[in-house]
């Protein structure tokens, strides 16, 4: 059975997912039901990185009579659709799962008081099929279609809040943003489709030829993916839909954000990573963008008085973090000893930051929640002296807040410390950008501090107690995961993010279906 | 008038499609406008992988009573076949803008987007 | 939007746009069309009947449809049987295809007249995207249907 695990890993949430609308009004059933779900996806997907780090590169070829079979007899291109699992992919894939998990136990209490939650549910599992797709598969076209699911049940579930006009603004222009960036994306896979005749990655990035057409298809994958991903200057939208959406919902959401970032990585490491002279210019557009996109955010958050916002617009900063260590990787891709001297180490520093970030932003988005969930706002004016009300959401924010700022030791320093010493070897300015950013979150964080919770008690919270159990165990979880990150570093990077830079690395070993062609 | 102009002529369509749906999501200030604009984009775009999938002197890949001189001349229907789920895919998201779209306007009152902005900052 | 010419010519095509809906699900593996097509076929002539109505006689007709658990029937058939396969082949293998079973019948070669006990999971597949996509379909049209009717009424 070991073999069909990446054809389970998006059948289970998709059988879910189509499960929950038949629970009706059993609102306690359907919860639980989504929780034992993406529990089991879990664990499928910690098997399956087991599965990549020993074996290599997992195949599986839909339709076919066994999995691998890439090539059928009497073909010499592939005509199946298939999965490509490679140590990248499974990195996503936990983090998905972790994420879908985690948001599902918080969305238990969170959203007890809301109707529909049969459809709420749903969603939330076919959001987490959309994404598992886009980081499994290894076929173009099927990268457009679980774009589109995760694109279409993420603004379905940012304007879940029907009830207020603004889930339906934000929700819209999500949609919006997600349905042009993948339009794009398949006007895209037609040129590559006109070209080559196939749809499958490896085989189209063993023979593609970098022409004029081909460049112009690069520019619209670059370009939508970095729009979906919240890279500036397209980044309006995920402010808007980050406030809007239940707070249960922003973990899996944040995933499906950095699924965009994952498909633009692998569209410019094993798709045109053939491609030796263009490439360090992709890298530097990378890098530069990274650094533009993690001070633009930055500034723009400390404006702020909206409790999410603001943590919203740190979301887009840190994805700079994320765009400048791979891009300073990308630039020395073809280059091996700068690769080993630093870029390896950036790479490391850039997919490290992802699971990082998606563990402290959703622990952060999560105790914003819990506030909203206590006092009803979110502008930080009206809120103050809940630390003694509510000291284990308290705890959860202080661990979030100094992880995001890079406090040692905590699991942001780690990555953050990886960056930065790996971009100052490619350009020292970089760096700075970096350090900066760095501080001014540090300072706009210690000012949702002292405002939400420090001060004197205000006499209108007087009878507000802490938060029901399922969300304090959901913020419990993360805050655990960010000290644990942060004090084993080097666990985390052995078994997960450096087995990931690698398979980005080797790209040949990706072209080459892992060896069965 | 020479031979290549008619054969490119779907593919002038697609780009004069593409602009207008641009122009329709940037300029217009009607949200149902808007939505269509985004459906133009996709008759666009499903147009061009169309397009790129003729295949002169081919037929169908349908044996049902097929015409004699139809095999070994069939074409594989790989680009009509991402059309259609590009389609299928199109049918999910204009229905959900439009649903957005009834909602935006129940609680504001307003289609005109420049007037719908309450998230800002 | 209910006059008696819309209401005759419904009640004259509605049955037949139905049918013929079923025939492209049902014909799905022989002729152009299938599932998808079939179902927004068989969805127009329920939207016919939906738009043809006065807004009470659609609320009562449609509260028993259950369309919600038509759709879920409709995902989860296909997921099942893209499971069949998984005994012994991979997902999605055309694992009825020659085995004697309801649509298992043996597939001709080259031109034939269509034959429609043949096509294996094919035919399966098309009946339960058709289901799913007729309910979907029509529950998005209904209730877009309902909402702006019931804001008409009111205003």
């Amino acid at each position: 059975m070991i073999e069909h695990l990446p054809a389970l890993m998006v059948a289970l949430p998709l059988f879910g997912a189509f499960i929950a609308p038949l629970f009706k009004k059993h609102y306690k059933g359907v919860s639980i039901w989504a929780i034992f779900i993406t529990g089991i996806s879990v664990v499928l997907s910690l098997l399956l990185m087991k599965e990549v780090v020993t074996n290599g590169i997992i195949m599986y070829v839909f339709g076919a009579d066994k999995p691998t079979l890439v090539l059928p007899s009497g073909y010499a291109v592939p005509i199946r659709i298939m999965f490509e699992v490679d140590a990248m992919g499974a990195f996503m894939a936990i983090s998905a799962t972790l994420m879908s998990f985690v948001g599902a136990i918080y969305s238990y209490s969170h959203v007890k008081k809301d109707t529909g939650l049969e459809k709420y549910y749903a969603l939330l599992m076919l959001l987490e099929a959309g994404i598992l797709g886009m980081v499994l598969t290894g076929d173009l076209f099927n990268l457009f279609v679980f774009l589109e699911i995760a694109g279409i049940a993420g603004s379905a579930l940012v304007g879940f809040r029907n009830y207020r006009g603004e889930a339906s603004e934000a929700g819209i222009k999500y949609l919006m943003v997600s349905s042009v960036a993948s339009l794009m994306v398949l006007f895209a896979v037609g040129i590559f489709y006109g070209q080559y005749g196939n749809l499958n990655l490896a085989y189209i990035a063993k023979n593609v030829s970098f022409n004029m057409v081909d460049m112009i298809a690069l520019g619209l994958l670059f370009a939508s993916f970095a729009m979906k991903c919240g890279a500036v200057p397209m980044h309006y939208w995920v402010p808007d839909a980050y406030t809007e959406v239940p707070a249960g919902i922003n973990p899996p959401l944040l995933v499906a954000t950095y699924a965009s970032l994952y498909a633009l990585f692998r569209v410019s490491f094993t798709l045109f990573a053939n491609v030796v002279i263009d490439l360090a210019r992709v890298g530097w557009i990378m890098s530069i963008l990274g650094v533009l996109t993690m001070f633009i955010g930055v500034t723009m958050a400390l404006i702020q008085k909206d409790v999410k916002r603001l943590m919203s617009y740190h979301a887009i900063s840190q994805t700079g973090y994320m765009l400048l260590g791979v891009g300073v990787g990308l630039t020395v891709l073809h280059d091996p000893s700068k690769l080993a001297e630093f870029g390896r180490d950036a790479m490391a520093g850039g997919v490290f930051h992802i699971i990082n970030h998606i563990i402290y932003k959703s622990l952060l988005l999560m105790t914003a929640g819990a506030l909203f969930y206590v006092t009803g706002t979110r502008n930080l004016n009206e809120m103050g002296g809940l630390a003694r009300k509510m000291p284990i959401t308290t705890i959860s924010f202080m661990v979030g807040a100094a992880a995001i700022s890079g406090l040692p030791p905590f699991n942001g320093f780690a990555s953050k410390f990886l960056i930065y010493e790996t971009s100052y070897r490619l350009n020292p300015l970089l760096t700075v950008f970096a350090m900066v950013t760095s501080v001014l979150t540090l300072a706009s964080f210690v000012k949702v501090f002292a405002s939400a919770f420090l001060g004197p008690p205000l006499e209108k919270f007087e009878n507000k107690r802490e938060v029901p159990k399922p969300m304090i165990v959901a913020m419990l979880i993360l805050a655990a995961l960010c000290i644990l990150f942060g004090l084993f570093p080097n666990v985390v990077l052995d078994k997960l993010v450096y087995p990931a830079v690698d398979a980005l690395i080797n790209f040949a070993q990706y072209h080459s279906w892992g060896g069965l062609a | 008038m020479n031979g290549s102009l008619f054969v490119n002529f779907p593919f002038i369509v697609v780009a004069l499609l593409l602009a207008l749906g641009f122009y329709t999501i940037g300029f217009k200030r009607n949200l149902i406008k808007v939505i269509i604009g985004v459906e133009i984009l996709e008759g666009a775009v499903n147009m061009f992988i169309v397009a790129l999938g003729y295949v002169k002197g081919g037929y169908a890949p349908i044996y049902t009573q097929a015409p004699q001189e139809a095999v070994g001349k069939m074409v594989l229907p790989t680009p009509q076949a991402l059309t259609l789920t590009s389609i299928v895919i199109g049918v999910a998201v204009t229905a959900l803008m439009l649903a957005f779209a009834v909602n935006i306007y129940r609680h504001y009152g307003t289609l005109d987007v420049t007037r719908v902005r309450r998230l800002r900052g | 939007m209910t006059t008696t010419i819309i209401k005759t010519t419904t009640r004259l095509l509605a049955p037949l746009i139905l049918v013929f809906g079923s025939y492209i699900i049902l014909h799905g593996h022989l002729t152009p069309g299938g599932g998808f097509q079939g179902g927004a076929v068989f969805a127009s002539g329920l939207i016919l009947l939906i738009v043809a109505n006065v807004r009470d006689k659609v609320q009562k007709l449609f509260e028993k449809t259950p369309l919600t658990q038509l759709e879920s029937l409709g995902a989860l058939g296909f997921l099942g049987i893209g499971l069949l396969g998984l005994m012994s082949y991979t997902f999605l293998k055309n694992a009825i295809a020659n085995s004697g079973f309801l649509f298992g019948g043996t597939t001709p070669q080259g031109i034939n007249p269509g034959y429609l006990n043949t096509g294996g999971t094919l035919s399966y597949l098309n009946i339960f995207v058709g289901t799913k996509v007729l309910a979907g379909l029509t529950s998005i049209v209904l209730i877009f249907f309902l909402i702006l009717r019931r804001e008409r009424d009111e205003w």
